[in-house]
């Protein structure tokens, strides 16, 4: 009874924030839904019994890429207002399409059966006498490893592609160069000159050097 | 009334049909298109995670965990695009990109 009322409560929240994200002016706010319905699908994998998955997708999707869409959303100063032109030109055609497939859907949900041999088929049965956590690692390390290395793999490629997209050299650091140092000849930065007495001199400023242009730049 | 597959399909599925409509809502915003994007492998994940908890088999959700993974690499690859993007173009409107005349 307590379970079926918090089903209803979370599942209405997370419609509720999910249609905000979509639909609210601010970005900003888009985001802070969207880390609301995060929140309140964790509580669905919960009671659905998925304790790790509801765990993951807390920290994974609420401390990671939400806060990743926050931060990208806050860095790009972008005239967000501009982005919203045509949005009402656009709501009929999306609202049509939602609910074609939406119907669609509704009739799958309410006609479909469970074959009656599907339980025979299970590839790996949930162990009734081990928490969720468990069972899961009893798979992952055992029989899918390959594919959760292969998922390893899949994040690692995500992030060195990620550094190397946004990797920026910043060429106006002063660290010295040693080789230019040693390099470098007193005929490219003295000038001696032999000044006439009581006649002044002219000033020749001498050639300047590649190290001086970069950091008067 | 007790809460079976049938309440988290009809969950899953308004999920989905709400991130397709942000998709179509805001097709200049890239951001928000991918935060659409987002809610859709969520509603996949509902379903996967509603299968295995009725047939009690637990590859639904070792795919589901997969589908997380997925889903964080390409956020994470998406908005480093986007950064890029902006960083060279000034914008991140969808209809500007046209380099490649797609």
């Amino acid at each position: 009874m307590i379970a079926s009322i918090i089903f209803y409560i979370a599942s209405g929240i997370l419609l509720l924030s999910a249609a905000m994200v979509v639909t609210s002016r601010n970005p900003v706010h888009s985001v802070l839904f969207l880390i609301l319905a995060f929140i309140n699908a964790a509580v669905l994998f919960l009671l659905a019994g998925a304790e790790f998955l509801a765990m993951v997708l807390a920290i994974v999707y609420i401390g990671a890429v939400a806060v990743l869409f926050l931060f990208v959303v806050m860095m790009l100063d972008v005239n967000f207002a501009a982005l919203r032109e045509g949005y009402q030109r656009y709501a009929p055609v999306g609202a049509l399409v939602g609910f074609v497939l939406f119907a669609e859907l509704a009739l799958v949900v309410m006609n479909f059966v469970i074959a009656p041999g599907a339980a025979v088929l299970r590839l790996s049965p949930a162990p009734g006498d081990v928490t969720n956590t468990v069972a899961l690692g009893e798979l992952i390390y055992t029989r899918y490893i390959l594919l959760f290395q292969l998922s390893g793999m899949v994040l690692l490629v995500a992030m060195i592609g990620a550094i190397v997209l946004t990797h920026r050299d910043r060429k106006k650091s002063l660290r010295p160069d040693v080789a230019r140092q040693q390099a470098r000849q007193v005929a490219d930065t003295l000038t001696m000159v032999r000044a006439e007495f009581g006649a002044g001199v002219k000033l020749v400023s001498p050639p300047a050097t590649p190290q001086a242009e970069e950091i008067s730049q | 009334m007790t809460i079976g597959l049938a309440q988290y399909l009809t969950v899953a599925a308004l999920l989905l049909v709400i991130g397709i409509f942000g998709i179509f809502m805001n097709r200049k915003n890239i951001i928000v298109i991918m935060m659409s994007i987002e809610l859709i492998l969520l509603a996949a994940n509902l379903n996967f995670i509603a299968f295995s908890a009725a047939l009690h088999d637990m590859v639904g959700q070792v795919f589901a965990m997969f589908v997380l993974t997925v889903a964080a690499a390409e956020a994470a690859i998406g908005l480093a695009i986007v950064v890029v993007y902006f960083r060279n173009r000034g914008s991140i409107e969808v209809e500007d990109v046209t380099v490649m005349k797609g």
